[in-house]
């Protein structure tokens, strides 16, 4: 979308009115804030010994994974939109000519280093596929810098391990009635998601 | 002077120019999209990207007069008094639905698409195509088919701009590609048991404006938007062709050409085009290594103590001869030849091996790939002219040791090829000191004192100059793998010279020196300078 385009609606912030230039109502409404905040009920954990409640797995930004196919083969198709998106520079992809007659291309090696990464997620929308996706699990540690440096099985496994968990974040929209990107693979006749 | 009006601006062209109204406009500011035109191949307006309004202003009246329907921009000649409209809704309108039509049927596998980024559909899509889409579009996957060894055909992708096709009738004169079935069935192919395989074939992968025509060699390696590109020289023959170097963390991924009218126009041959490929051979010469008589094996020496003990060994070793390698830049082989006359002032300079394969080649659209497989003889025997009063060449030298003449050598190669035999190597297995600076092992090195590793030619920066007396400047494009001085590096040094490595500073010395090489001086342009003419010019 550019920015002349004429479906964005371009809104003015508003002139100060009466209470907001008098201050002190805003100052003591600010307060009240604060006030309401030491009285009420604490967000903190005691971690590791209290584990943290997710609140919803659907938007949290844990450890990556790679999904699956319904045939169990990677579904990334290595188009490095992902490695694009990415601010940190994190994924490393190389890419070859794929072994199935359906997809042109897949990635030979996949590796994320998960010291690099700042988990903001951009990866997981750049993905045209659903292939890649961050989990909900949060406490990622490692004795090397080198353990920290996820090739693709290691992603694939976080798969199989949060798979029953967590289904695929595009199943479980789906279910829930949310529109999704393009054909699931393997099946090109099933299109009925819009192009938009 | 023939003027033009493009979107109301008055536009002067040459007298005798013979333009189309996309090349008008292109001076003008104003970008005529289109998919099928190329300079360098016939006109054939039937993308229908291009159509523009177009009309004529009396010259007497100034009264304009225009035509009723668009026209391609591709196809109309540009005269005095032309008027081009680019701007309107109808030509807006027009460039929509053309882009439309091609979506209808297009892949729309931008994701996987290894044009996806330098597309001219993806590009105009965005500049020229609507925001809603009228028809139902689903993605999916691009029927491949083999056209050659070089270059894969994605079917689908296609277009039907048919620049390919006219290449290979125009230019490589080759006439593999065609045309299968009408109409929206058609599609691009070749005869059974006649592939695309000539010399300028990669060429189709850079005409073809849209994923179609992949070349084989680049294909899925990295997408085209983590490339960096440097103005380079290709180095495989004399022509001397102008490239971009397409790079990303010191590795080349591939070459394109560069428009130059003056040396390749808009083309490069294959050899050139995928002759990079040495640059990352791991059997590369990585470290300068200097004999250890004692194990008969060479051990590695600093670079740093190179430029001191290179110099001692040289300056002992009685009468010196040097060959300098049509490989160098010109201005690697002035410091060289100022390198050795510093240590011997009666050192004899010769020019070094000059490749050649067969003979040159020619192609219908001009296109020559020559015999010499060095880009830079003329340079160097310019250079070599400067220091000595005859030219001698790499036979002479060959001769001269075997005859007993020199006690120590110093021989540049940097050839990407096997360039030597045992016989013609035997020689110099009797001087006192033998000096080899290449690109990987060969007969020579193997009975050298001095090994020292040779750049690539994406990793030198200077000057060369090609068989039609073209000096071309050109910057690295990649740095020379851990361990590798450049010769600039390595003379620059052993000069005694303070800071980096400098070509523009040497090529201004060198300029000043010669009067044959004057036109060097200033800043070069990016076609390169005809030497000869200069010398015209100036006498």
């Amino acid at each position: 979308m550019k920015p002349t385009d004429p479906a964005i609606t371009w809104l003015e912030e508003k002139p100060l009115g009466l209470t907001e230039r008098l201050y002190l109502p805003l100052f003591f409404q600010g307060l009240s804030t604060t006030a309401r905040h030491m009285v009420s009920r604490k967000v903190t954990v005691n971690y590791p010994e209290v584990r943290p409640t997710i609140g919803n797995p659907l938007i949290y930004r844990g450890v990556h994974r790679l999904n699956r196919d319904d045939a169990g083969r990677v579904k990334c198709v290595a188009c490095f939109l992902c490695a694009t998106a990415c601010p940190a520079h994190c994924i490393d992809i190389v890419a070859t000519e794929s072994p199935w007659p359906d997809r042109e291309k897949y990635p030979e090696s996949f590796t994320i280093d998960e010291l690099r990464c700042i988990f903001c997620g951009m990866c997981e929308e750049a993905c045209p596929v659903d292939a890649i996706e961050l989990t909900s699990l949060l406490d990622l540690t490692g004795k090397s810098r080198e353990e920290m440096i996820f090739d693709k099985e290691k992603l694939l496994s976080v798969y199989d391990m949060t798979k029953d968990a967590e289904p695929m974040k595009s199943k479980t929209l789906a279910a829930g009635g949310m529109a999704t990107f393009g054909p699931a693979p393997g099946s090109p006749a099933a299109g009925a998601g819009g192009h938009h | 002077m023939p003027t033009v009006i493009v979107d109301g601006k008055d536009i002067e062209i040459g007298a005798h120019e013979r333009l189309n109204c996309i090349e008008v406009a292109r001076r003008a500011g104003v970008e005529i999209p289109h998919y099928c035109w190329h300079p360098g191949l016939s006109v054939v307006a039937s993308c229908r990207m291009c159509l523009i309004e177009t009309g004529t202003r009396d010259a007497a009246t100034g009264k304009i007069t225009m035509m009723p329907k668009l026209v391609p921009g591709c196809q109309t000649p540009a005269k005095d008094g032309t008027v081009i409209v680019t701007d309107t809704a109808l030509v807006k309108d027009s460039r929509a639905r053309v882009e439309e039509a091609l979506l209808i049927d297009h892949p729309i596998d931008c994701s996987i698409c290894d044009k996806a980024g330098e597309c001219l559909l993806q590009d105009y899509h965005f500049e020229h195509g609507q925001a809603e889409r009228r028809t139902d579009l689903n993605p999916f996957h691009s029927r491949r088919r083999d056209v050659g060894p070089t270059v894969t055909l994605f079917v689908d992708r296609c277009i039907m701009c048919t620049r390919c096709v006219r290449f290979t009738r125009e230019v490589s004169g080759t006439s593999e590609l065609m045309v299968i079935n009408r109409g929206s069935k058609e599609e691009i192919a070749v005869f059974p048991g006649f592939p695309l395989d000539n010399k300028l074939s990669g060429n189709v992968v850079d005409l073809c404006p849209v994923g179609a025509l992949g070349d084989k060699d680049f294909l899925y390696q990295q997408r085209v938007w983590f490339l960096k590109r440097e103005s380079n020289v290709c180095g495989g023959c004399s022509a001397g062709c102008s490239i971009v170097t397409e790079h990303n963390q010191d590795t080349v991924y591939r070459l394109k050409p560069r428009e130059n009218p003056h040396v390749n126009k808009w083309w490069m041959c294959d050899d050139g085009r995928y002759g990079w490929h040495h640059l990352h051979d791991p059997a590369r010469l990585l470290s300068a290594g200097r004999l250890v008589s004692s194990n008969d094996d060479h051990e590695t020496v600093e670079w740093s103590d190179v430029t001191t003990r290179l110099r001692q060994d040289l300056s002992g070793a009685g009468r010196l001869a040097v060959a300098v390698s049509p490989m160098l830049t010109l201005e690697e082989a002035w410091m060289l030849c100022a390198v050795a006359r510093s240590i011997d002032q009666q050192a004899a300079l010769f020019v070094g091996h000059v490749p050649v394969s067969g003979s040159d080649e020619s192609f219908p659209g001009g296109f020559t790939i020559r015999a010499e497989k060095c880009p830079n003889r003329i340079g160097v025997e310019a250079v070599v002219a400067l220091f000595e009063p005859e030219i001698r060449g790499w036979n002479e030298l060959v001769r001269a040791v075997g005859a007993g003449e020199y006690d120590a050598a110093w021989i540049t190669a940097g050839y990407p090829h096997a360039w030597i035999d045992d016989t013609t190597a035997a020689p110099f297995g009797k001087l006192r000191l033998l000096v080899v600076q290449d690109l990987f092992e060969s007969p020579l090195s193997k009975l050298a004192t001095w090994r020292l590793p040779a750049a690539g030619f994406a990793e030198r920066a200077g000057t060369w100059v090609n068989v039609a007396h073209r000096a071309q400047v050109f910057a690295a494009a990649v740095r020379a793998p851990a361990g590798v001085w450049p010769e600039g590096r390595l003379y620059w040094n052993m000069l005694g010279r303070r800071g980096l490595y400098d070509p523009a500073a040497v090529r201004r010395q060198i300029a000043e020196s010669s009067a044959a090489l004057a036109a060097l001086g200033g800043d070069l342009p990016a076609v390169g300078v005809d030497l000869r003419v200069d010398q015209l010019a100036s006498s």
